[in-house]
């Protein structure tokens, strides 16, 4: 065994102040995260459509549920949220948007538009479903 | 802070960042409609065709995505080889369950 050297330690997160960045990158981590476990209800509903009627019944006996549908809402916003957030980074791949302003407006504009656009798909949804 | 010093490799590419959206359309598609119905919507050649673009662009996105978070957060080797195993199989399992889904339902079988 060799001697432990004791070098500096490198400040860890709870060292900094948060700042919305920081927040919203892991925010992005955790929605792909949700959305990595969530393909399996895509996947589930898929093979229920190639089963038949009585199997693609429990699927949508599943999201008509309370919690079934909380799943599908979050599921939403999800994919919303990581699209948007994704089209950012896609933004800052380029080299732009790094300005103190710049980078706070698109963190913004992911984060609201992520959110609306969960709402206007619900509302899309109910008008098509009659409330189904 | 400029392009030149952007990673080499992207885990997307430009198309697949937006391709949840015709995926979300397809669904509002279906709300209310029976097995027969989803069947005959899901199994049409340009819907089939554009879930299956989505189900590989997003079984590969999961695939790498995961593997980052699995190598920036598991230190045991052991475990993080397992990890990435586990990741492969999952990506690859729930890509091709879904694809024979909708190939079926696109055969009329």
């Amino acid at each position: 065994m060799t001697a432990r050297i004791e070098r500096p330690l490198s400040p860890h997160l709870q060292t900094y102040r948060w700042t919305l960045t920081m927040a919203l990158s892991i925010v992005h981590r955790v929605t792909g995260m949700a959305l990595y476990f969530g393909t399996l209800l895509l996947a589930w509903w898929l093979i229920a459509a190639a089963s038949g009627p009585g199997a693609y019944a429990n699927v949508q006996a599943f999201t008509a549920s309370t919690i079934g549908r909380l799943i599908v809402f979050g599921y939403t916003w999800a994919l919303m949220h990581h699209m948007l957030s994704g089209i950012r980074h896609f933004v800052w791949d380029l080299g732009y948007g790094f300005k103190p302003n710049e980078r706070e407006a698109l963190t913004w504009g992911a984060l609201i538009g992520g959110v609306s656009l969960t709402v206007l798909v619900w509302i899309a949804a109910y008008a098509i479903g009659g409330g189904r | 802070m400029s392009a030149q010093n952007s990673p080499a490799k992207s885990m997307r590419t430009p198309l697949a960042r937006v391709r949840s959206l015709p995926v979300i359309v397809i669904v509002l598609m279906l709300i209310g409609s029976n097995q027969a119905g989803a069947k005959l919507i899901l199994g049409s050649l340009p819907i089939a065709i554009i879930l299956l673009l989505f189900i590989v662009a997003s079984a590969w996105h999961m695939k790498i995505g995961m593997q980052v978070v699995i190598e920036d957060y598991v230190h045991n080797e052991k475990l993080k080889l397992a990890g990435i195993m586990a990741n492969n199989f999952f990506s690859f399992a729930v890509a091709l369950a879904s694809i024979y889904a909708l190939l079926k339902l696109s055969s009329g079988v």
